[in-house]
């Protein structure tokens, strides 16, 4: 496998981001993972160092050399500094948790990041499939390719009354986690969101920020995901978001219509505002930029800005977030330094963008 | 949603059986540690406050005893620790702590049977069990759907195979 510098990832975007797919306008991206454990060694909480170890060359050595289309990249999570996991999580390639613990764990992705597999998470190994838009046929169809393949070469934890046995109790079972990335500016603005999750909450799916589980919604996304794992069918599952999501589309759709017949200019004129400010701030902080840019990429898909590229804002949307920043600019940065460089990047970025703009 | 006790965001959802009615309580990181500390303790609950940690029969002191005595076999995980973590310690705390954990997985899924994925090692035997259950399941969910059709099929589906199971458990 060769070997990758980390920094060559802020060159490349990863599939997921390039605003193709269905509805790709609401749904960012689809993504599921599974939890799955080896048989032949205790939970993580349980193991020593020495353990620890042994559980990541096991599975290293398996999944380095998996067919998942295209080359794959493995990172030494416990070696990188804490700028580069950050990184990784900015890229949604690895966990908070997995980029915080401590010990022998590691992460092997393809090269379009549309596959990640997490090595000694909370589980011994997550698998992760991402795509741009609303895919879940697609992603589940991977990962279950994948989870196959791997099945032949490891015997993972398994009872036959309670399924794939996990760490964590909410976990068993399938241990599946099917969530679809939603950005949903309207129903924020309009306060309609509050319905929407109370309406989730009852038929048991939860939301979720940017990051997953206990982080703060930014930039208006939401992800949207199922909290029961046992006792239904990964198809079941799949079919729970695969129902209730296109009713949420048409609901941000419908209060973005009624935006732009009863306000017209308001959200012409706030849009416009916040573009402005992204053109040309001297200092912005990571919460303003995601909350600009949210409205922007709203005012892009209501046809309000007709000079920037959804792939393009999706990008912005990452590549100002902290490590990415230090990243661009290849050196460690303060919190005040950070603001002005990602002023500074903002204004190039988007005194340069074009119509038909794929960079 | 909102903590119960203070105006952050919930982040922990406990469900405490009260009286034998359960009890749903959200809280937010703080607080919950704060509870989780109380819970451990004893210190500061209800229950203490009015000196009723011993039961009227006597039988809550023995349950609770026994509890603390569990441990899994192989990890050496109490279940007390089990408790206070919210996490097994291996695939064998499963079968240690089964008796504890079906309610506490019925309460937070509300099922205590997989009918998702099947690993293709497993012996063919149990495989079929296995399709048993979730053609069983998915016939409840045709029928509640009223898709009689499908649930004609998946009843012969369901016939077929308890008859190749109970020829094979005579043979």
């Amino acid at each position: 496998m060769p070997v990758v510098d980390l920094n060559e990832l802020i060159g490349t975007r990863g599939e997921w981001m390039q605003g193709k797919g269905p509805e790709s306008d609401i749904v960012m991206s689809s993504r599921i993972r599974l939890a799955r454990n080896l048989v032949q060694f205790p939970f993580l909480t349980r193991c020593d160092e020495t353990v620890r170890g042994e559980i990541e060359r096991t599975l290293r050595k398996q999944v380095v050399d998996l067919t998942l289309g295209g080359q794959l990249t493995y990172f030494d999570v416990e070696q990188l500094e804490g700028v580069d996991r950050q990184f990784l999580v900015e890229r949604q390639l690895i966990s908070r948790e997995l980029a915080e613990s401590h010990g022998s764990r590691g992460v092997c992705f393809t090269e379009g990041e549309s596959v990640s597999l997490m090595l000694n998470e909370e589980d011994h190994l997550r698998i992760q499939v991402l795509r741009s838009g609303f895919d879940l046929d697609g992603c589940w169809n991977e990962i279950n390719r994948i989870d196959d393949l791997l099945e032949e070469r490891l015997a993972f934890a398994f009872d036959e009354q309670l399924g794939f046995l996990t760490a964590c109790p909410t976990n068993v079972g399938t241990g599946i986690r099917v969530s679809v990335l939603m950005h949903l500016p309207a129903l924020v603005l309009t306060k309609e969101i509050q319905k929407v999750f109370q309406a989730l909450q009852k038929i048991s799916l939860a939301v979720r920020g940017l990051y997953g589980e206990g982080s703060q919604a930014m930039g208006d996304f939401y992800q949207i995901s199922n909290q029961i794992t046992l006792g239904k069918s990964e198809d079941q599952l799949l079919k729970n978001l695969r129902d209730v999501v296109p009713s949420i589309i048409g609901y941000e759709r419908k209060v973005r219509g009624a935006l732009v017949e009863d306000n017209r200019q308001a959200l012409h004129d706030k849009i416009s505002r916040a573009y402005g400010t992204l053109k040309s701030a001297q200092s912005i902080s990571s919460e303003e930029t995601m909350h600009l840019l949210s409205s922007v990429r709203m005012g892009v898909n209501l046809g309000l800005i007709d000079d920037l590229p959804i792939p393009t804002v999706n990008e912005l949307f990452m590549h100002t977030q902290p490590a990415h920043l230090q990243k661009l600019r290849r050196s460690n940065l303060d919190s005040a330094d950070r603001n002005v460089a990602r002023a500074a990047y903002l204004r190039q970025r988007l005194a340069i963008a074009q119509p038909g703009d794929q960079n | 949603m909102k903590c119960h006790r203070c105006p952050k965001v919930a982040t922990l959802h406990i469900t405490e059986i009260v009286k034998g009615e359960p009890e749903e309580l959200h809280l937010c990181e703080d607080c919950a540690q704060q509870y989780l500390a109380q819970a451990t303790t004893g210190a500061g609950t209800e229950e203490s406050a009015g000196g009723l940690i011993k039961s009227p029969s006597g039988m809550g002191d023995l349950d609770l005893a026994e509890l603390e005595k569990l441990v899994c076999p192989t990890c050496k995980l109490t279940f007390r620790e089990f408790r206070n973590s919210g996490r097994v310690g291996c695939a064998h705390c499963y079968s240690a702590f089964r008796d504890e954990l079906l309610p506490l997985l019925e309460n937070i899924h509300g099922e205590t049977h997989h009918c998702g994925k099947f690993p293709k090692r497993a012996p063919d035997d149990s495989q079929k069990r296995f399709q048993l259950i979730k053609l069983r399941n998915d016939l409840r969910l045709a029928v509640a759907e009223e898709s009689y059709e499908e649930a004609a099929r998946l009843r012969d589906q369901i016939q077929d195979l308890e008859h190749h199971l109970s020829q094979e458990t005579a043979e």
